[in-house]
Formats: structure tokens, C-alpha cells, sequence
């Protein structure tokens, strides 16, 4: 549905050149939720910004339904626009409409008749809940509220993909929790494709079907959330991970720990988080584990738990319990003192 | 009482023709400075370095001609371009040939005041309305001016204030008015009384004008 390939873009500043992206390439698939993480500065924002030209890349093809908009001239690239809907971190609402004519506006000026504007701006509130504000100011709304407004101008363009640039970084949880809920409920009923960007891993971990994480103007891994949140490669995308799973314990317990065998992440995955395969190992092995901490939580369709465990005994009987555990589908990751410092530097 | 009624034999007829001209100078400068001076400021800010219609030519041909005009002052500009007065309308007396060096004076700074109203808007709401594919003279009267509505009726305030002062000295050029009665018979001819008075007419407008301005542009700001 979305195709990059192969985008660069550099921006002369004062301090010299930047490269905001290099040689980026990204495909997202019909119907999909995708999300590209990273911190400030990676080159995130000026990528989803190259989906709809609102940056020119300086090369590289952006193809969207098939169409590669760089080719096109300014009309038709319009038109091409109003079929790609966005939303953003500050809403970008006009303050001196109403919630009513801040969707009615764009609406009419495509040029709608009178009646289709009016039925779309009434069926988009409808969908995101806020019909009966449609009077008022933006200035009189929650920040969340806003946001619902957006997406509701957004989609009554009745576009086949939706971009949303950091749309949810100004909320607080709460409201953020209920905006995520409402783009998961776009993309399923309406079948609407979101790329969207954040430096929040929760985005990722509650919509997001596919993530890539940037850093320094490239994307350093990609792949299913799943996939990322269970055997992340690069020490960012762990960084990401960690932010949502901390198990930090300090250096010293875990020195304490080590000496009396083993400390592990165990990664549970859907069915495999039902099952007491723990139990199961303490019954067949001789050794003793002893929970540090927990955490389970959704992905996007499945359940995913973490247990950080200390398994005191014999190296040889640990090794074995481990092995036992990953052929019940547990992903184990040992952790050590060293990585641990490695993964600091 | 007595006072009142002669002052107003002797001077209404001509105070109440001076106000006339000095409502006439305003709103006909005014209209034709807005129809110049809006379309410049929405220029200016359109062909600044990295916005719509970025263009370093345009934008600082502009920005010099701007300047220079508002660097003269009111009263040299009006002799200054009698034969161009004369050139366009014919005469450069009366109030019609007032009319052209008020609009080449008051054009410039309400397309300054413009300026910096338009430059008040958030650029992300613009870019949403270029996200959703609107054409660039719909994003400027939907986006542009709507938004800085307020700031843009403030503005003009200050530019029809400023216009009222500058009509004073219209008087030297036969355009008539309030304050060329009152320099005329205040002044010249020591009938202090009418000074007062168109003083006080002035000061009444002025202050009229700018409250009008401000209650409209908090009338129009939502936030």
C-alpha cells in the first residue's frame, strides 16, 4: 500500500549538512498497522512526511496504492493527498471554527456539494464519538478531544491510508489509551492502512501489527512487533523494549545472583504465557528458580509476559532447564553483568 | 446652553461638513489601502524563504519598496507625488486628490500590519490543509486570513487611526476635514473654542474607533 524506496534527504543547516534520512526503504501492506519508533532526531518525522510529500525527498521513489507521487504534478498530487489522511502531534485544527466546519471546511473546498459534507462531517463524528460537540470551539476541548477531531477530518476524506505523526505524544496515558483504541477500531471496521511514528513503545505494543526502529536517519531493524518484542537485535530497538519491560536490577544483587547461577528474561507468547512451564521446570531439573520480577501485557492480538528469573543451581542442570523451556516456546535471554554494560556504552 | 447654541450657529454647518470629509477621506483611503494592502502582506508572508510561493526577488523588491514608502513622512509624500496624484485622478486637490497620497501612505503599513497578523498562524495547520490536497489560494482565505481574523481587525485599528491623523494634513492640500478646521480657524484665526471642539470630536472618534476594534477582535478570537 505504502512503498519507500530507497528515500534520502538531507537539510542544509547552519551547523553543516544533516542527513535526516539515508537509503531508507519501507513497505507497508494493505490493512496493516505500522509503526516506526525512535528517539528525537532519528529522521522519523521527515520519513512520514515523505508519504505525502509534505518533504521532498531529494531521491528515492513513494509509491502509495501504487501511484509514485514524486512523478506526479502538482494537481494531481492533490488529489493523490486527499486520498492519504494525517493526523498530528499539535491537531493543526483552525481555532476560529467549530468542531462542525473544522471537518465541513476542507470538505467543501474539494469540492463536495452542500449535502455529501454534511452527511460525511455527521457520520465521522458519529464514529469517533463526538457528535454532540460538534458546536464547539476547539479552545473548549480536551486534548483528546481534539485529537478525535482530527481523525475525524482526517477520515472524512474517506482516505485509504492514514498517517499519524506522533498523534498521540501530547496526551496523557489515559487519553492516549483511548485514541489508540479508537485508530485500532479505523483500521479494523474502515480497513483504513496507518503508518504511524512515536517514540513511545506502548503505541507500538497495543496497534501496531509491523514496527521499524530508526536511528541517525536509517531503519536499524524491522519486523513483526511480535518478533521485535520477543528477540530484539539492536541495542536501541532493547532500549525500546526495556522501556516498557523494566527489569533493571543493580549491579550488584545481580553480581550476588550470578554466583549462585544463572539471571534470565523469559519471553512468553500467547498460548505459551498459559502454560506453567516454570512449574514444570522446578519438577524436572534440580534447581530452584526464584522470580525477580513480572510483567504481562497485549500486544496488539496476543498476550505477552515477561518473568525475569534467578535459577540457582548447577550450571550443567540450567542449562539443560533452559533448553527445556525454549522448546516450550519460551524465549530465554541470560543476563549478565557484562551485556549489561555493553548495552550502556 | 445659551453658549452651546451660538458656538453651534456659528460652527456646526462647517464642523459637520469637516466631519463629513474627514469620514470620507478615512473610508475611501481606508477601503483602497485594504484592497492594496492585504494582498501585499498575504505576498510578503507567501514569498518569504521557505514558504508557499518562496521567492527572494518578489519578497525583497517588496520589502525595499515597503520601507522606503513608509520611511517618508506623511506630509513630504503628499507633495512629493503631486504630478502622480494628478496623473491618476486628475487633480490633487480636494478630496479627491488626497485620496491617492493617503492610500500610497496608509497601503504599506497595513500591508506590514497584515504581515505580521498572517505570520501569527500556525504553520501546522497549514501543512494539514496542504496534507489534505487544498489548493494554496484556499489554504490563504481558509487558513491564512480566517485564522488571523483577529489580529488582522486589530491591525486595521491602528491603520485608520494612524489615517485619521494623517487626513489632518490633507487640509494643505484643500481635502478639508476636521483637523484642517481646526488648524485652519483654531490656529491661524485664534478661535480657540473650535479647536476644543474638533479635539474633542477627534478624541471621541479615536477612542470610538479603537474600542469598536477591540471588541470585534475578541468577538472573532475563539481561544
Amino acid at each position: 500500500m505504502i512503498e519507500l524506496k530507497n528515500i534520502t534527504k538531507t537539510f542544509t543547516g547552519k551547523q553543516g549538512n544533516i542527513h535526516a534520512l539515508k537509503d531508507v526503504s519501507l513497505s507497508v501492506d494493505q490493512g496493516e498497522i505500522f509503526g516506526v519508533i525512535g528517539y528525537s532526531g532519528a529522521g522519523k518525522s521527515t520519513l512520514i512526511r515523505c508519504v505525502n510529500l509534505l518533504e521532498k525527498p531529494d531521491s528515492g521513489s513513494v509509491k502509495v496504492n501504487g501511484v509514485d507521487l514524486t512523478t506526479l504534478t502538482s494537481g494531481k498530487l492533490r488529489e493523490a493527498r486527499s486520498h492519504i489522511g494525517m493526523i498530528f502531534q499539535g491537531f493543526n485544527l483552525l481555532k476560529t471554527a467549530t468542531v462542525y466546519d473544522n471537518i465541513a471546511i476542507p470538505l467543501k473546498l474539494t469540492g463536495l456539494d452542500k449535502k455529501e459534507v454534511k452527511s460525511r462531517v455527521n457520520k465521522y463524528l458519529e464514529i469517533v464519538g463526538l457528535s454532540e460537540k460538534q458546536n464547539a470551539y476547539p479552545a473548549e476541548l480536551s486534548g483528546g478531544q481534539k485529537q478525535r477531531v482530527a481523525i475525524a477530518r482526517a477520515l472524512s476524506h474517506e482516505p485509504e491510508v492514514l498517517l499519524s505523526d506522533e498523534a498521540t505524544s501530547a496526551l496523557d496515558p489515559d487519553t492516549t489509551e483511548a485514541i489508540l483504541d479508537l485508530l485500532l477500531k479505523i483500521n479494523k471496521e474502515l480497513g483504513i492502512t496507518i503508518l504511524l511514528i512515536t517514540h513511545e513503545m506502548n503505541v507500538i505494543q497495543r496497534i501496531c501489527d509491523c514496527v521499524a526502529v530508526m536511528e541517525n536517519g536509517e531503519i536499524i531493524e524491522e519486523g513483526r512487533t511480535k518478533d521485535i518484542f520477543t528477540s530484539p537485535q539492536h541495542s536501541t530497538t532493547k532500549r525500546f523494549v526495556n522501556s516498557l519491560f523494566s527489569h533493571d536490577i543493580p549491579d550488584d544483587l545481580l553480581e550476588e545472583l550470578s554466583e549462585s547461577g544463572q539471571v534470565a528474561t523469559l519471553s512468553f507468547f500467547g498460548e505459551s504465557s498459559g502454560d506453567p512451564a516454570l512449574a514444570l521446570v522446578t519438577k524436572k531439573y534440580d534447581i530452584f528458580p526464584n522470580i525477580l520480577s513480572g510483567n504481562i501485557t497485549r500486544l496488539k492480538d496476543e498476550a505477552f509476559g515477561q518473568l525475569l528469573v534467578h535459577f540457582k543451581g548447577d550450571t550443567a542442570e540450567i542449562h539443560k532447564a533452559i533448553q527445556f523451556l525454549q522448546e516450550k516456546q519460551v524465549h530465554v535471554e541470560g543476563v549478565t553483568l557484562n551485556e549489561r554494560h555493553q548495552r550502556i556504552s | 446652553m445659551n453658549a452651546i447654541n451660538e458656538f453651534l450657529d456659528a460652527w456646526g454647518a462647517d464642523l459637520w461638513e469637516s466631519t463629513i470629509q474627514t469620514f470620507q477621506m478615512v473610508g475611501i483611503s481606508l477601503a483602497i489601502s485594504i484592497l492594496i494592502g492585504l494582498p501585499l502582506g498575504i505576498l510578503l508572508v507567501l514569498t518569504r524563504p521557505g514558504k508557499a510561493l518562496d521567492n527572494k526577488f518578489v519578497y525583497n523588491v517588496l520589502n525595499v519598496v515597503i520601507n522606503v514608502i513608509r520611511s517618508v513622512p506623511f506630509i513630504i509624500l503628499l507633495f512629493f507625488i503631486l504630478p502622480f496624484t494628478k496623473f491618476i485622478v486628475g487633480t490633487s486637490i480636494g478630496v479627491k486628490g488626497v485620496i491617492v497620497p493617503l492610500v500610497i501612505y496608509t497601503a504599506p503599513y497595513i500591508a506590514r500590519l497584515m504581515e505580521s497578523a498572517l505570520l501569527e498562524v500556525d504553520r501546522g495547520v497549514v501543512e494539514a490543509y496542504e496534507a489534505m490536497g487544498i489548493k494554496t489560494r484556499h489554504i490563504i482565505w481558509n487558513v491564512l486570513v480566517r485564522e488571523s481574523r483577529s489580529s488582522i481587525v486589530l491591525g486595521l485599528t491602528i491603520a485608520t487611526i494612524g489615517l485619521i491623523g494623517a487626513t489632518a494634513m490633507a487640509g494643505l492640500v484643500g481635502g478639508g476635514g476636521l483637523g484642517d478646521l481646526a488648524y485652519r480657524y483654531g490656529h491661524l484665526r485664534y478661535e480657540v473654542d473650535v479647536m476644543y471642539v474638533t479635539v474633542i470630536l477627534l478624541i471621541i472618534l479615536v477612542q470610538g474607533l479603537q474600542s469598536l476594534g477591540n471588541f470585534w477582535a475578541a468577538k472573532l478570537k475563539k481561544d
